[in-house]
């Protein structure tokens, strides 16, 4: 069962307004960079349950999607909601 | 020229977008219901396993509970919905400028002119993919030559699917479907109908055209063209934001009504909520319309035009209260009430005035509005309020204005 778990995020924005994602803390003390972003488009992801832009970004040669939901960021996370995470919304 | 018009409805709307936000539920029956405490407790939407249980949009709670123990029922979250509702006109608009939308679930694209993207079937199938893929909902979308026609096409096959309704099918799909499946049929008309022997669209549509006009007036030809296909009205352009024709708000109160006085409270938080908002769009308006409900939920309505403009708090709320007293006798306790206003002009209209009018008090109250509006702004809702909505907190304690941000909108 995967969950949707809101990330913190170190992002660029160029100065045509676009948003470059560079690193993502997918737990504490886990700060990966992200290599290269090989896809941007509007996708609904159904397993964590929310919609937004998808980005597709290489990390450490693994192929990870991160998505942006208004003003926020979520990955699909491996394993149970853990109880302490309850989404706000 | 033929026109290509579609019709997208999202499919149990609220449901689907709880759904999708929650997987836990997904395999479940999900209702969308209201708040129980504030007695909003009825079924807002549900999904399609709910609806297998027979469980009906605005139903009690408790009935649907009856029906189907298992059914969970989440609270609704408007600012999602619109969120996906604006989601979805973004994609539309990718195909024609031509979004009308009706209601924040439903849109009807003119695509007449979008060949480039292929024709209406080819566009309608792009869009229903688009929509599951990006939104994580699905769409019915209903093809045609005529927006009654891409209407019923949508409903017709639910969920995720697409009705083709051509000129050379209509006569096959549309015309044995019951009257009151068209747009504008509703309990009343189809009653009148039944008792003409007119049950389904084909009966209406080779009813002749004089006798409709006889039994309904000028609505007997837009049932004609309705049933027909004749309904030649464009769909408009999204930018063209729709003439608002009145501005209102009502509410089901935390506890029934039973006086002159309960009422009276309520009306000043209603029209509080309502000449502010007339106030923020620049309006000022004259017919005072309310609307009643009782505990057993049958209902009536009532306005009347005003001497003069207005957009003063005080007169709205008196007018309410004083149409109210004069039309209500008390046979049962209230369950809800709104209040309205229409016939609107901008507020930098001219007013004549009159000799034996005091002019100058109602100036200074419209300055009194402008200026609790300031503070209301700044400090909130309840900064500032009427004396009388303090005899009783439990019934006032509620912000329309806040809390009310989905106004249903009509065809005409």
């Amino acid at each position: 069962m995967a969950y949707k778990k809101y990330v913190e995020m170190i992002v660029q924005y160029t100065e045509d307004g676009n948003i470059v994602p560079l690193a993502v803390r997918w737990a504490p003390g886990e700060l990966y960079e992200i290599d290269r972003v090989t896809d941007i488009r509007p996708c609904a992801s159904m397993k964590a349950g929310g919609a937004g832009i998808r980005y597709t970004c290489m990390v450490q040669g693994h192929e990870k999607y991160i998505w942006l939901e208004e003003n926020r960021w979520f990955v699909e996370a491996k394993g149970d909601k853990l109880n302490t995470e309850q989404d706000a919304g | 020229m033929e026109r290509v018009i579609l019709h997208s409805d999202c499919n149990s709307f609220y449901a689907s977008v709880e759904c999708l936000h929650h997987p836990e539920i997904r395999n479940k029956p999900v209702a969308v219901g209201g708040d129980v405490e504030q007695r909003h407790g009825i079924i807002l939407a549900k999904n399609q396993l709910a609806k297998k249980y027979n469980v009906k949009t605005g139903e009690a709670l408790w009935e649907a509970k009856r029906k189907c123990p298992d059914l969970v029922i989440v609270p609704p979250h408007y600012h999602l919905y619109e969120r996906f509702s604006r989601m979805a006109r973004k994609i539309y608009m990718d195909y024609t400028d031509q979004v009308e939308p009706f209601g924040l679930d439903e849109c009807w694209l003119d695509v007449t002119g979008s060949a480039i993207k292929g024709d209406g079937m080819a566009i309608a199938k792009e869009i229903n993919n688009r929509i599951k893929y990006e939104l994580g909902i699905t769409v019915s979308i209903g093809v045609s030559y005529n927006k009654i026609f891409a209407k019923l096409g949508s409903d017709y096959k639910k969920p995720d699917a697409i009705t083709p309704i051509l000129k050379n099918n209509f006569k096959e799909i549309v015309w044995p479907l019951p009257a009151a499946d068209l747009l504008y049929v509703g309990r009343s008309t189809e009653r009148k109908l039944t008792s003409y022997g007119i049950h389904t669209i084909g009966d209406l549509a080779t009813t002749q055209e004089k006798y409709l006009q006889d039994w309904f007036g000028k609505w007997g030809e837009v049932l004609h063209s309705f049933s027909n296909g004749l309904d030649l009205s464009p769909v408009a352009t999204f930018d063209n934001q729709p003439v608002i024709k009145s501005i209102g708000n009502s509410t089901t109160t935390p506890r029934d009504l039973t006086t002159d006085e309960d009422v009276k409270i309520i009306f000043y938080v209603l029209a509080d909520s309502v000449a502010r908002r007339l106030r923020e769009q620049g309006f000022k308006g004259r017919i005072v319309s309310i609307s009643v409900r009782d505990n057993e939920l049958s209902s009536f309505t009532r306005q009347h035009a005003l001497g003069k403009y207005t957009n003063i708090t005080s007169e709205i709320a008196q007018e309410g209260t004083r149409l109210f007293v004069a039309n209500y006798r008390w046979q049962r306790p209230i369950r809800s009430i709104g209040i309205s206003i229409s016939d609107l002009v901008s507020d930098t209209t001219p007013t004549q005035t009159d000799l034996f009018f005091d002019e100058i008090s109602r100036e200074r109250r419209e300055r009194l509005d402008t200026a609790t509006d300031w503070l209301k702004h700044r400090f909130g809702t309840s900064t500032v309020q009427p004396a009388v909505l303090l005899a009783d907190r439990e019934l006032s304690g509620f912000d329309p204005k806040r809390d009310h941000t989905i106004h249903p909108v009509g065809y005409f």
